[in-house]
């Protein structure tokens, strides 16, 4: 293999984060002409990787040779320069701006005088669209697009830097099967051109149709690079999960009781269809799927922060209305949000207000005053029993280390004495050590009889902590399964990703 | 090594102390100054009189406390005052007065008009706060729509005109008790205890420091984020109806362009005082301390002879450096 055959290089690329050795010497070689995939499960750092690759972050150490040449530390704009663009998740367009505006931001071409030359930005943008196959008028507004247009203007973009790598991070997951294909199409044609693309994506089915190459990682480590066309899905599954069980907690068996919560065919307007399952007392009901299934969705709807268009839900046998969170803290339910930031802690306040805030209706005494004393008090024991590591309770919780920010939100959630507690993953961002320390807690809840709903990516702490396991696939629930030992994560990729045999 | 120890912990303490109570520093510093100046600052009389000036606009500051911890702003307290003044004054004219806004009506029990006043104010910021938190506009756009219609039903209601002569009973809360206490300056202190201990003693208190944190974190915590949102903005509202009461009381007289750019002077205390426009974060104290920052500077460079327009340019300086370090001290976080 000589260099040349290479337009990219990356080997022995380590990136560290605070606490977080997020990439431990991975590689990926791209030749020009192909369209690789990079597939793992979450937090495989596929993302990390192509962070690091379009200048977003630098390596913590490793080397990167692009186009023959070793290249040193860049950020986005070099990485623009010198022909390596990303397509990110998210789109973040400029909205109420035309499309060719969009394209040229930042790089707009002047007339002799200084001022933009519209004339001349429409005729490029026509030139780049047509080479894409685009038919939009580079005047349209980007707000009356669709995802998937915008996706290809982002791609336009791409095309006018006169990028040889593309970078797509999940291009597809906001896309309709007939814009999936037209997105295929272009992939191609690009390909075709010479040009090379790094394709993250979830969807196995879609990997096998359109990539050559397959980078599979696992923890933030390298797995293997294999031709699309010579792998079997079952050992692209077992590349992707391959991971010891017996790390993690295992599952202490404890009296299940009668049905405690029950979900009858909770349909949302388009993030889910027909869901419906059951969780007793004691048990714990792990519910695995892949980003984007719809998970989170559910939990969020059964806890009243969406609503849904139809669909029942029965509490101890009787139909209970939910259409706000605090009606779901009234029937004793409690959420542990997924995303600590966004809904879970209010950064710049007291742990102490962090720990009561759903629950202060306790403290108040006749004239209406918060019981400070016994507040206190309350607060104190919960630090001590699922032991936060805070110098007291007045300390800012943004101070924290995540973990310890986990545990003040549990402790929130206990103070108000659930009956059912909804955990969307508990452990994620968290150490190793703390995050045993919350499995402990999880499992004596259960024990307690609380029925705990647990939504996690990892397989293993799905398979080391429920009892039963519902995965979801694009909305829909593919299976309800006991945790038996014969259960494997290859069988709950397959229900994930619904290629059952 | 103790002693190095307990050296190097008075240190952070001090720099603790200067970060948290900078704006007192300031404070402190700006009446040294002006008393060395002009000694008569500190006389007795002066004093009341810094209280007194800053009770109007600080009683507002107050208010725009909860909202800005929210995470909102309230610019319509100062047409609210006006608003609320002008149906006082109308309720309580004394028999005594030359033109009556209502002729055949004898003299009100005073608490009418003063009832009048706290439940236009009241109900004038519930309204803001209703629109925020049904229709999610922006409040610096709900607020500054009740600014001009607040103003606009006060120049209806007094048909452009000031209303006089009030009751001696309401004139006696813009005067002195004892000879020398202001009245104003103790329904100031009044409204700051019950300020204080609304915001930090009720569940009411810690919602607002909740929505302000996090607002979406609130709603998933069962906070009833609408509730709180419109009972935030009619508590701003009703300290405007309040300031209208001592307006009232001290001018002797309201006219309906009253109070005219009050909310940014009662913004300016707020911030002054480090309450923050990114939300979470603020106290009563802070609102109070920086109402007197404004007054004892106004009062001072008055007194040692400062042009009245120096005095603004001064004041504008003072509230972007206050910002500026509020600012600086919560970046430092990270």
């Amino acid at each position: 293999m000589s260099e040349e055959k290479y337009i990219l290089q990356m080997s022995n690329i380590v990136k560290t984060f605070p606490g977080v050795k997020a990439l431990r010497g991975v590689e990926l070689n791209v030749k020009p002409g192909e369209i690789h995939a990079l597939m793992g499960e979450n937090g495989a750092g596929k993302s990390t990787l192509v962070n690091c690759l379009a200048g977003i972050h630098n390596p913590t150490s490793g080397e990167i040779i692009y186009d023959g040449e070793k290249v040193g530390n860049y950020n986005t704009a070099q990485a623009l320069e010198m022909g390596i663009s990303m397509i990110h998740q998210e789109l973040s367009p400029v909205f109420h701006r035309p499309i060719m505006e969009n394209i040229w931001l930042g790089r707009e071409p002047l007339n002799r005088f200084g001022f933009v030359d519209h004339k001349k930005m429409y005729e490029m943008s026509k030139e780049v669209l047509k080479e894409i196959d685009l038919d939009e008028d580079p005047k349209t507004l980007m707000v009356s697009l669709t995802v998937a247009k915008m996706q290809m203007i982002e791609i336009a973009k791409a095309v006018s830097y006169d990028s040889k790598l593309i970078i797509m991070d999940e291009p597809t997951s906001a896309l309709t099967d007939k814009e999936v294909k037209q997105l295929f199409r272009i992939m191609r044609k690009l390909k075709d051109q010479g040009k090379s693309i790094i394709y993250i994506s979830h969807k196995i089915e879609e990997v096998y149709e359109v990539t050559d190459k397959v980078t599979i990682y696992r923890d933030g480590q390298f797995i293997g690079t294999e031709a699309t066309s010579n792998l079997v899905v079952s050992k692209l599954i077992n590349m992707m999960v391959g991971r010891d069980v017996n790390e993690m907690l295992p599952k202490v068996k404890c009296p299940i009781g009668d049905i405690k919560l029950e979900i009858k065919n909770l349909t949302h307007s388009h993030l889910f269809k027909d869901i419906s399952f059951t969780v007793k007392r004691g048990e714990i009901l792990g519910i695995a799927g892949l980003v984007g299934s719809g998970r989170t969705e559910v939990i969020e709807t059964v806890f009243g922060i969406r609503s849904s268009v139809s669909g029942e839900i029965f509490i101890d046998g009787k139909k209970v209305e939910i259409n706000k969170p605090r009606d779901a803290i009234a029937h004793h339910m409690a959420l542990l949000t997924e995303d600590r930031r966004l809904s879970g802690i209010f950064p710049m306040l007291s742990v102490r207000l962090n720990m009561v805030i759903a629950n202060i209706s306790t403290y108040l005494n006749k004239l209406g005053l918060v019981k400070e004393k016994m507040l206190k008090n309350e607060c104190d024991e919960y630090v001590k029993k699922i032991q936060v590591k805070t110098p007291g309770l007045m300390q800012k919780i943004e101070k924290l280390s995540g973990g310890n920010q986990q545990k003040v939100l549990v402790a929130r959630w206990l103070m108000t004495k659930p009956d059912i507690l909804f955990l969307d993953e508990p452990t994620r961002g968290i150490d190793v050590g703390t995050k045993a320390e919350i499995h402990k807690i999880i499992t004596k809840l259960a024990g307690e009889g609380k029925s705990i709903v647990m939504i996690s990516s990892e397989l293993p702490e799905v398979m080391g902590m429920s009892d039963r396991i519902l995965i979801m696939h694009e909305g829909r629930v593919t299976g309800i399964v006991e945790n038996t030992k014969d259960l494997t994560q290859e069988d709950l990729m397959a229900y994930a990703t619904n290629t059952v045999a | 090594m103790t002693a190095t120890g307990s050296s190097v912990i008075n240190k952070i303490d001090f720099k603790q102390i200067l970060q948290k109570y900078g704006i007192v520093f300031v404070l402190i510093l700006m009446i040294v100054g002006i008393s060395i100046a002009e000694p008569a600052f500190l006389s007795r009389s002066n004093i009341f009189n810094v209280l007194t000036q800053s009770s109007i606009f600080g009683i507002m500051a107050l208010g725009l406390t909860f909202v800005i911890i929210s995470k909102g702003i309230d610019l319509s307290v100062g047409s609210i005052l006006a608003l609320s003044g002008v149906v006082l004054a109308s309720l309580g004219q004394a028999a005594s007065a030359t033109s009556k806004y209502f002729p055949n009506m004898g003299e009100l029990p005073v608490f009418i008009p003063i009832l009048a006043a706290l439940s236009i104010g009241a109900l004038c910021g519930g309204i803001s706060g209703a629109l925020i938190a049904k229709t999610k506009i922006p409040a610096f756009i709900a607020t500054l729509g009740m600014m001009t219609i607040a103003r606009g039903m006060a120049l209806i209601y007094s048909d452009g005109r000031p209303i006089s002569t009030l009751v001696p009973s309401l004139t006696a809360l813009g005067g002195k008790i004892f000879g020398f206490i202001p009245v104003p300056v103790i329904i100031f202190f009044i409204a700051i205890g019950i300020s204080s201990v609304l915001l930090q003693m009720t569940k009411f208190g810690k919602n607002v420091y909740a929505i302000g944190g996090n607002i979406t974190a609130a709603e998933v915590s069962g906070v009833n984020v609408s509730k709180n949102l419109i009972l935030i903005y009619a508590y701003s509202g009703l300290l405007a109806g309040l300031a209208a009461v001592v307006f009232a009381g001290r001018v002797g007289s309201v006219h309906p362009g009253a109070a005219t750019g009050y909310e940014l002077t009662a913004i300016a205390a707020t911030t002054i005082g480090g309450t923050s426009h990114a939300g979470g974060i603020g106290t009563i104290w802070g609102a109070f301390v920086g109402a007197l920052v404004l007054a004892v500077m106004r009062n001072g460079l008055t007194l040692i002879g400062v042009d009245a327009y120096w005095q603004q340019i001064t004041e504008g300086v003072i509230i972007i450096v206050a910002v500026v370090i509020d600012m600086r001290k919560n970046a430092k976080k990270d």
